[in-house]
């Protein structure tokens, strides 16, 4: 079971995220960077493209906030800063090792339920600007919402399931021998592509894509457009962060410390999907509704079941 | 602090629930409602039922959203981007409301409550479940696969395109015929 941290472990948890989420738009920078113009030259000048995110939200503050004409202004804003509020509300079951800030009986569920919060928050904000491109982004983003929620359930309840808890903490102890992830594959796979939607990633970005001037955010400028996109990173990195507990062993591993373990395993996952972005074209939300319903749904119950008996057999 | 927590939330979700009627937007409407049925989860994780209480705040979020996107589409006016009220007969909804907070309160007043006998148990959830479902499980379980499969066959009797469409008299096409093209084989 997780330990208890001291208290200023609260302050410590946003500002992780923060550096966490910094570190990987930073990678994820490099990446365009070298997409678009080749290969960095020196370490220097990899740097440079690095620091390109965190430039970014110092320029975005400084900068004079655009307004749209008959905005719903309180619920723009209160949807900007619901993105990141949640993400940390979220992240505060994720133990670092085996130290979580807050070990809840139903930590598995509360995440859940955070994560549930951000529907309304992109919503919200693609709602608020009055504008017809941020709205199609926040529809865009329920029907995402629909599409990846069941399977994603039923794979978080799936581990939850393997441990016989709810409780973040017993589902890491239940992996000291064998990690979720090697017997059941099928769960850890949809909870991976579900990590993606949640923060609508990768082939799931539609909600602010491309297509519709940046769908959700277009019309977001100056700190809630910072609140917002920040938010969606940190969303990333809370949902690869709580795929390590779930499915990787948490802190469980050989010589080193758990906390190293966590932040090692955390860091191959966010490298995965900050890669697998580049890989897989964005994907139109009604082609993953039917594979959500059709494939991947009934594969979540299968898996399911088989934890089932294999746990009943015990 | 549990009685400080307790007004904050019962005073916010209150004012949530009466800023239903008063704003004019469907949007704010809708998401004063999600912040009152918040507090109201809060409430109960108060009580000591936390996993209800979460529960609670993932479904109400979940359901919140979804109805704003139908209580939006189903306006009268094109989007629901024009002012509008919750309020439709006034006085009817305002003597039916009267009287079932005097019966509430009247019930609050005057039931015998009993006064707390024992301990508060380990876990409240389960003992709650047990009570409510405890001998009736089979039933609950019964009735739950019957309504499902209920939604099942309204669906299927409802939609327009059925397998025939898709597949052909026989059933023997290859590729089904889809008016919207991807998914799943396609």
């Amino acid at each position: 079971m997780a330990e208890r941290t001291p208290l200023w472990a609260v302050l410590v948890l946003p500002s992780l995220l923060v550096a966490v989420a910094l570190a990987t738009a930073g990678l994820d920078a490099v990446f365009s960077a070298a997409a678009r113009s080749g290969r960095p030259g020196s370490l220097r000048a990899a740097a440079v493209r690095a620091a390109g995110p965190a430039r970014e939200v110092l320029r975005q503050l400084v900068q004079q906030p655009r307004r749209t004409r008959a905005s719903d202004l309180p619920l723009a804003r209160i949807g900007a800063a619901l993105l990141p509020v949640a993400a940390v509300l979220a992240a505060v079951v994720l133990p670092l090792g085996f130290r979580s800030v807050s070990d809840l009986p139903e930590g598995i569920v509360w995440f859940n339920a955070m994560e549930a919060l951000a529907w309304a928050a992109v919503w919200l904000a693609g709602w608020g600007a009055n504008s017809t491109l941020s709205l199609i982004g926040g529809y865009r983003f329920l029907a995402q919402g629909l599409a990846y929620e069941l399977p994603h359930m039923l794979a978080i309840t799936t581990a939850a399931l393997g441990a016989e808890s709810l409780r973040v903490g017993e589902v890491v102890d239940a992996q000291a021998g064998l990690w979720f992830a090697v017997w059941m594959p099928a769960a850890f796979g949809i909870y991976l592509l579900s990590a993606m939607a949640m923060a609508f990633w990768g082939p799931f970005d539609q909600p602010v894509g491309h297509d519709v001037a940046g769908g959700a955010a277009s019309e977001l400028s100056g700190a809630d457009r910072v609140l917002f996109l920040g938010g969606r990173w940190l969303l990333l990195v809370v949902a690869a962060g709580f795929s390590v507990p779930l499915f990787l062993g948490g802190g469980h591993g050989p010589l080193l410390p758990g906390w190293v373990w966590t932040v090692l395993k955390t860091a191959a996952v966010l490298a995965f999907l900050v890669w697998a972005r580049r890989r897989v074209p964005t994907l139109r939300m009604e082609r993953y509704l039917e594979l959500a319903w059709v494939v991947l749904t009934p594969l979540a119950v299968v898996q399911a079941l088989v934890v089932a008996a294999v746990v009943l057999n015990r | 602090m549990e009685v400080t927590v307790f007004w904050l939330l019962a005073v916010l979700a209150v004012v949530g629930g009466v800023m239903v009627f008063r704003f004019d937007s469907m949007a704010r409407a809708t998401f004063s409602l999600l912040a009152s049925l918040l507090c109201v989860g809060g409430l109960v994780v108060l009580l000591g039922l936390d996993y209800l209480g979460i529960v609670i705040v993932l479904m109400m979020t979940i359901e919140m959203a979804i109805m704003a996107v139908f209580m939006v589409m189903y306006m009268m006016n094109p989007a629901g981007l024009m002012p509008m009220t919750m309020m439709h007969n006034k006085k009817g909804a305002a003597v039916v409301c009267g009287l079932v907070f005097v019966l509430l309160a009247a019930g609050i007043l005057l039931a015998p409550w009993p006064a707390r006998r024992g301990k508060a148990p380990a876990d409240p959830t389960m003992e709650l479940g047990m009570s409510l479902m405890g001998p009736q499980m089979l039933t609950m379980m019964t009735l739950g696969m019957a309504l499902f499969a209920t939604i099942v066959a309204t669906v299927v009797l409802a939609t327009r395109r059925g397998r025939y469409d898709r597949l052909g008299d026989d059933l023997r096409a290859r590729r089904p015929e889809d008016p919207v093209r991807g998914g799943v084989g396609r």
